[in-house]
């Protein structure tokens, strides 16, 4: 059957019979390298096309239809328009810290596709702490916008970022406390053991209720992490003009705007994997027929279904929610999901302890 | 408290939001000074749209003049027109015959509506959520056809003249409006379940910006601004004009005060406004579109004031006249700059991001502030 671990394995084997090891592994790096910037652009141009379709379906109209078959170039050709347009540095600015920020925020974006597993045992980086990894990198995103805000030399983009900063910190730990659930559960923090854990039934469905109460803190609190709305105060552009990336242009700002989708993406696929079972198949105990059509759909299929419905889940927020206010956006976290997730998170200890999951 | 928020300390950090700025629909300019998030002082800058309008009507005859009103606040260009057209007539002293009366009224009210509903779709567009302007000018538009098949023009419609309308109404305008009631009816719970329902939406709303009643009279508020606040000021119910003292409507009311509460008076004024169509939309009398007035008007000696009520509130129309054929001098009185000026009042100590919210239901147009 055709699958990714295939082509990975083969790929391996034949550089293996090639060069010598030394080689085959910087080959691999080097190779590794250009998917992960190859996936960075594809999967930015995807939801960005994927996010105008959307909104054009919820607000009954076209969306880009000129482009392309049924405008599916458009974001390609916006894209293009960005590159040969003239990155500005205001006056005043910090230049290092200026230029130097959308970088980061690109690179945290592609730090973060290692410990994913895409599809059944392909995986760039299998680290035995990737879950921890994953909650470590996505904290520096936030460096990189307060960076961005604070060598802009502009009052919008200064305040658009310390408002990133308060959100982002507050976020990360009910983000941290859901995920923390399952790997109480599981017991490991290497992504492949809590996808494995996970083959006779999803987190989701075998947790009780005290997964699903993770499961939608977990969603509140990486759409907020992500800067998404209902809680894009960091943008907010009916306030802040458009936040921390006011004063850029040309490609900084679409590395910007990429990396904010590929996070979405990445947070999505995590949620996947921790939640919904990564790239397993979706089984019903003992219908054997049913699980056996199930396996059928290759692994990356699952794995990709999964994270763009849950794409999609995040965008319908954005096109139905208004945005919160900061005091609002700060109470919510502190006040209701901050100790609902601790308690959450002491049942959820209890409930690994006696093993009163399915 | 006055002194305590108001003034400028070291530490504040001033922001100019606008005159090129997406939270100002339109060129209003607005110096906010910021400690942190929460607003000391708002002061509004203006004349970047300013036209000179009334200096222009003065040069322009009784029939010209009314045209430059749809230029004011242009999303109830039909009532200044009304508003110009009453107080030309109240110096001619014509009486309009009753066609033209009830097709001035529906006319006014769908006008109303067409306002509201763009100003929920903007205001829930300040608040960040994209979805309801669409949704918004899906019904709009059908108001704009129906403008369009009978005034020719979708946005500055120059219908009314002195003595009537300028021409019959389209044959097909009952049929049309009929189906708009037809599809606002059906649309209208969207609303409720898109935005007033929803639980953020509620809570950026409620116990922001309040405007007690008494400071909404010294502050010369009108309109749903006012009467969220619970001051009765309905021109079409205390100086009744045309055929609305025979109409059965009721003045919207509502005491809250805050952002919610001028919120609701729109979504339920255009409730009322229904109402008044459909009371009207058979009953419309054969007849004169028009009173037969001579081809030059010319107003005798002088000083006449009209007022009616505009999708914003209380627009003011005043003549001198020295008995030619132009005005000596003409005023407006309109509503948008009265209840600009109670924005600092009420945004005094709150977020910025509740600051556009309360834009949002004072619902400014800034052409009509700016004239």
């Amino acid at each position: 059957m055709w699958s990714f671990s295939n082509i990975a394995n083969n790929l391996h084997k034949w550089l293996s019979e090639t060069f010598n090891p030394t080689m085959t592994l910087i080959i691999e790096m080097v190779l590794a390298g250009v998917a992960v910037i190859g996936l960075f652009a594809a999967l930015g141009l995807v939801l960005v096309i994927m996010e105008r379709k959307v909104s054009a379906w919820m607000q009954i109209r076209l969306g880009p239809n000129r482009v392309g078959p049924k405008g599916m170039l458009q974001s390609l050709a916006d894209t293009l328009k960005l590159l040969v347009k003239e990155g500005l540095t205001p006056n005043g600015a910090d230049k290092l810290l200026f230029n130097l920020a959308p970088f980061v925020a690109m690179i945290v974006a592609m730090l973060l596709m290692a410990p994913i597993a895409f599809a059944k045992d392909f995986q760039l980086w299998d680290l035995n702490i990737g879950v921890l990894y994953v909650s470590a990198i996505s904290s520096i995103m936030v460096i990189s916008i307060l960076m961005a805000g604070w060598a802009s030399n502009n009052k919008y983009s200064l305040m658009g970022a310390m408002r990133s900063g308060a959100q982002i910190v507050s976020y990360e730990l009910s983000a941290g406390l859901s995920i923390l659930a399952v790997v109480v559960m599981t017991g490991s923090l290497q992504v492949s053991d809590i996808i494995h854990s996970q083959a006779d039934g999803w987190w989701i469905f075998k947790g009780h209720i005290p997964m699903v109460v993770a499961f939608i803190t977990f969603i509140i609190a990486v759409t907020a992490e992500t800067n998404r709305a209902p809680f894009d105060l960091a943008e907010a552009e009916s306030e802040l003009t458009a936040g921390f990336h006011t004063e850029y242009s040309g490609m900084k700002f679409a590395l910007f705007f990429l990396a904010e989708y590929v996070n979405v993406f990445i947070v999505c696929a995590i949620g996947a994997t921790l939640f919904l079972g990564g790239w397993m198949p979706f089984h019903i105990g003992n219908w054997t027929q049913f699980n056996h059509v199930m396996d059928y759909i290759p692994s990356s299929i699952w794995f990709f279904g999964k994270t763009f419905f849950l794409i999609f889940v995040i965008m319908w927020f954005r096109w139905t929610f208004p945005r919160l206010r900061i005091d609002q956006l700060l109470n919510l976290e502190w006040k209701y999901l901050l100790p609902i997730s601790m308690i959450n998170l002491l049942i959820v200890t209890a409930m690994a302890i006696l093993k009163w999951h399915f | 408290m006055f002194e305590e928020v108001g003034t400028t300390t070291e530490g504040d950090i001033i922001i100019n939001v606008g005159p090129q700025h997406p939270a100002t629909h339109g060129v209003l300019h607005l110096v906010i000074t910021l400690n942190g998030e929460t607003i000391k002082k708002v002061e509004p800058h203006l004349g970047y749209i300013h036209r000179s309008i009334e200096k222009m009507c003065e040069s322009l005859s009784y029939r010209q003049f009314i045209y430059v009103t749809s230029r004011m606040d242009y999303l109830s260009s039909h009532i200044n027109n009304h508003a110009c057209a009453l107080c030309v007539e109240k110096g001619l002293q014509v009486e309009v015959p009753p066609r033209a009366q009830v097709i001035r009224v529906l006319m006014d009210e769908l006008t109303r509506i067409a306002s509201h509903e763009l100003w929920w779709g903007a205001m829930a567009m300040d608040l960040g959520a994209f979805t309801p302007f669409f949704h918004a000018f899906r019904e709009r538009e059908s108001i704009n056809d129906i403008m369009e098949e009978t005034c020719g023009a979708r946005l500055t419609m120059n219908y009314m003249v002195p003595g009537g309308v300028m021409q019959d109404l389209h044959p097909n305008f009952q049929k049309k409006v009929k189906e708009f009631m037809q599809l606002y009816k059906r649309k209208i719970h969207e609303y409720d379940e898109l935005v007033t329902g929803n639980i953020i939406f509620q809570n950026r709303m409620k116990n922001v910006g309040y405007l007690s009643a008494e400071d909404a009279v010294s502050y010369g508020c009108s309109g749903p601004a006012a009467r969220g606040s619970g001051v009765s000021c309905d021109i079409r119910k205390i100086y009744p004009y045309e055929i609305y003292d025979k109409l059965e409507f009721d003045e919207v009311l509502e005491t809250g005060g805050d952002s919610f509460a001028r919120y609701m008076v729109r979504i339920r004024e255009m409730q009322q406004s229904i109402r008044i169509i459909e009371q009207l939309i058979d009953n419309i009398p054969e007849g004169d579109f028009q009173a037969k007035t001579k081809a030059v008007l010319k107003l005798p000696k002088g000083e006449f004031y009209t007022r009616v009520e505009t999708a914003r509130g209380e627009l003011g129309v005043y003549i001198v006249s020295e008995g030619g054929t132009t005005p000596y001098r003409i005023k407006f009185r309109s509503p948008g700059f009265s209840n600009l000026s109670v924005l600092d009042h009420i945004a005094r100590g709150s977020k910025l991001g509740d600051l556009v919210a309360m834009m949002g239901t004072l619902d400014l147009v800034i052409p009509d502030i700016d004239r």
